[in-house]
């Protein structure tokens, strides 16, 4: 058994959003980087959860990126996981990066392949469904719950308004949402072994980018908050219904 | 080289998030000079033909009974088929649940520049560009699509649905539809409440709140609005509320009408989740509490005090 798990790196949930060159790039400037929450909390440590179990399981980390990502991957080894595959090449088109994922996954035949729900800097969701696609693989979205038996998966996903539960055969593509996993920290063990597992880097495949960013913007900022005296709170209602008109 | 729009559903009925992307669709085939068309997998209860109102000329259905439940594979190569039988060159489709389970992979099959999470037409003067919401609410991104097919899938509540006048004409897509891969073998969905990503108002609850018993006040308030309920990360962490209710950067973004945010600080990883709304009332009994700052509304008092007066307001002006 062979889980492949999709690794982003995404600016620290607390990091100023700015942008510089005439609103083309992110401002790099003062952010931390992390793992991409969703892919370290719930896809990469359901995966451990799972290799806790039953020890033949292999899990693989695939990261696309630069060199500079190379401490969010130790991080992520520093979890668990065998060994990571770099793809050298950065981009923002989800079709770009999970296409590069898809051919080193071709190869490598994993019975699983996890990613986070969305990565929250681009919030697209997108990845592991076009990795799905490229590979016709069955894709289950948004799982909340994830169970193994054989090669049977047992998943619950969110649907809109509820939830549903299926059942799957291998191989097949999740992104995982929370509730899959229990978040955990790296201990010092596991960050000493990380330092060894190989990490391995391979060359971009030739594929063309669908769409591409031309510029990024800033919320218009709030004209300033309108506040009531808490005793009276039907000056608020009335300002919600004739000025808002939200009620 | 039409517009087609998909039309999502479940139990029979379609989701009112389909009615914004029909109004969507229709806006980007008159910006782009073509016709928009619906696309229907599987079969509902409601009246077709006159979905014409939100500016559809045809729609076109694959009745096949199968497509009533969502295997993301086998959905995703129908709808690509369909783009294919129609000509579409645009694909539109809500950013909800079933959006996510399915636009990416039918970006993956019709080699389609994907823009995920949409929020407002595209701008088409140079090219084909899309605005969507990045790094959780904080920012927006201008991302040109540059290949022949494209598919654009919108943010809940962030186009207005417009019904007109109009009749749409239905037919019949022949498609064959691949056996289902995946097995439901139960669905559990929360009845008689409003969906949180497609609430028109949403009232939320912080640790302020003190516990989980206090949320009757809440409901009650949630209840006279017609409104969702939500919670802050901590109190989902603490159990108090399931964790579907919690917005923030890594819970629901949300961009209903009006957020009302009850005994919740602020902290930037919420208003990431809350920030698109259009009208933010804050009722906190800290002054200094961040949430201030990025609200229309606030008052400062006690939220024990103040959230039943508001019901209590809202429910005279319902009977007014």
């Amino acid at each position: 058994m062979k889980i492949l798990v999709c690794i982003s790196k995404t600016p620290d949930t607390t990091s100023k959003i700015a942008f510089k060159d005439n609103s083309t790039k992110f401002e790099e400037n003062g952010v931390q980087w992390i793992i991409n929450p969703y892919d370290e909390w719930y896809a990469l440590v359901r995966a451990i959860e799972l290799k806790e179990k039953d020890a033949s399981i292999v899990i693989h980390l695939i990261t696309v990126g630069g060199a500079d990502i190379e401490p969010i991957i130790r991080k992520a080894l520093a979890l668990g996981g065998d060994e990571a595959i770099r793809v050298n090449t950065t981009g923002d088109d989800s079709f770009y990066i999970a296409a590069q994922i898809a051919e080193v996954a071709k190869q490598g035949g994993y019975n699983l392949i996890f990613t986070g729900k969305e990565t929250i800097d681009y919030n697209s969701s997108s990845v592991g469904g076009i990795v799905a696609g490229l590979l016709d693989v069955p894709f289950v979205s948004l799982a909340t719950k994830f169970d193994l038996a054989g090669s049977t998966a047992t998943i619950t996903r969110e649907i809109d308004g509820g939830e549903e539960t299926a059942e799957v055969q291998l191989p097949v593509v999740v992104s995982c949402a929370k509730g899959v996993a229990e978040q955990r920290i790296p201990n010092m063990r596991g960050i000493m072994g990380a330092r060894t597992k190989p990490l391995k880097v391979v060359e971009p495949a030739a594929i063309e980018p669908l769409t591409h960013i031309n510029s990024y913007g800033l919320p218009p900022a709030k004209a300033g908050v309108k506040l009531v005296a808490a005793d009276n709170v039907a000056e608020l209602v009335r300002l919600l219904h004739e000025e808002a008109k939200a009620i | 080289m039409s517009v087609l729009i998909l039309i999502d559903h479940a139990e029979g009925q379609i989701k009112k998030a389909s009615f914004e992307v029909l109004s969507y669709g229709a806006a980007v085939a008159q910006q782009l000079g073509t016709n928009a068309e619906g696309l229907l997998l599987g079969t509902v209860q409601d009246d077709l033909p006159a979905l014409g109102k939100y500016g559809i000329t045809k729609l076109n259905q694959v009745s096949n009974e199968a497509l009533n439940a969502v295997d993301a594979l086998v959905y995703a190569k129908a709808i690509a088929e369909a783009v294919t039988l129609t000509g579409a060159t645009v694909l539109v489709l809500s950013h909800n649940q079933t959006g996510k389970a399915v636009a990416a992979i039918t970006a993956a099959k019709l080699t389609a520049g994907l823009v995920a999470g949409a929020v407002d037409l595209p701008d088409t003067t140079n090219g084909f560009v899309v605005k969507k919401a990045v790094f959780s609410g904080k920012a927006f991104a201008n991302v040109a699509i540059t290949s022949a097919i494209k598919i654009i899938s919108l943010n809940p509540n962030s186009y207005k649905t417009m019904a007109g006048e109009g009749i749409a004409g239905v037919s019949q897509l022949n498609i064959t539809v691949a056996a289902a891969a995946i097995k439901v073998t139960s669905v559990n969905r929360v009845k008689g409440e409003v969906p949180l990503t497609e609430a028109e108002i949403v009232v939320s609850g912080g640790r302020g709140l003190k516990g989980p018993e206090n949320w009757g006040m809440v409901e009650d308030l949630a209840h006279v609005l017609h409104a969702a309920t939500a919670c802050s990360r901590p109190v989902a962490d603490s159990g108090w509320r399931p964790h579907h209710e919690h917005v923030g950067q890594t819970g629901v973004q949300v961009a209903p009408n009006l957020y009302i945010a009850i005994g919740i600080s602020g902290a930037i990883q919420h208003l990431a989740g809350v920030n698109r709304s259009k009208h933010i009332v804050v009722i906190n009994k800290d002054p200094e509490a961040p949430f201030f700052k990025a609200a229309d509304y606030g008052i400062v008092g006690d939220a024990f005090d103040v959230v039943p007066k508001l019901t209590e307001e809202i429910k005279k002006l319902k009977n007014s």
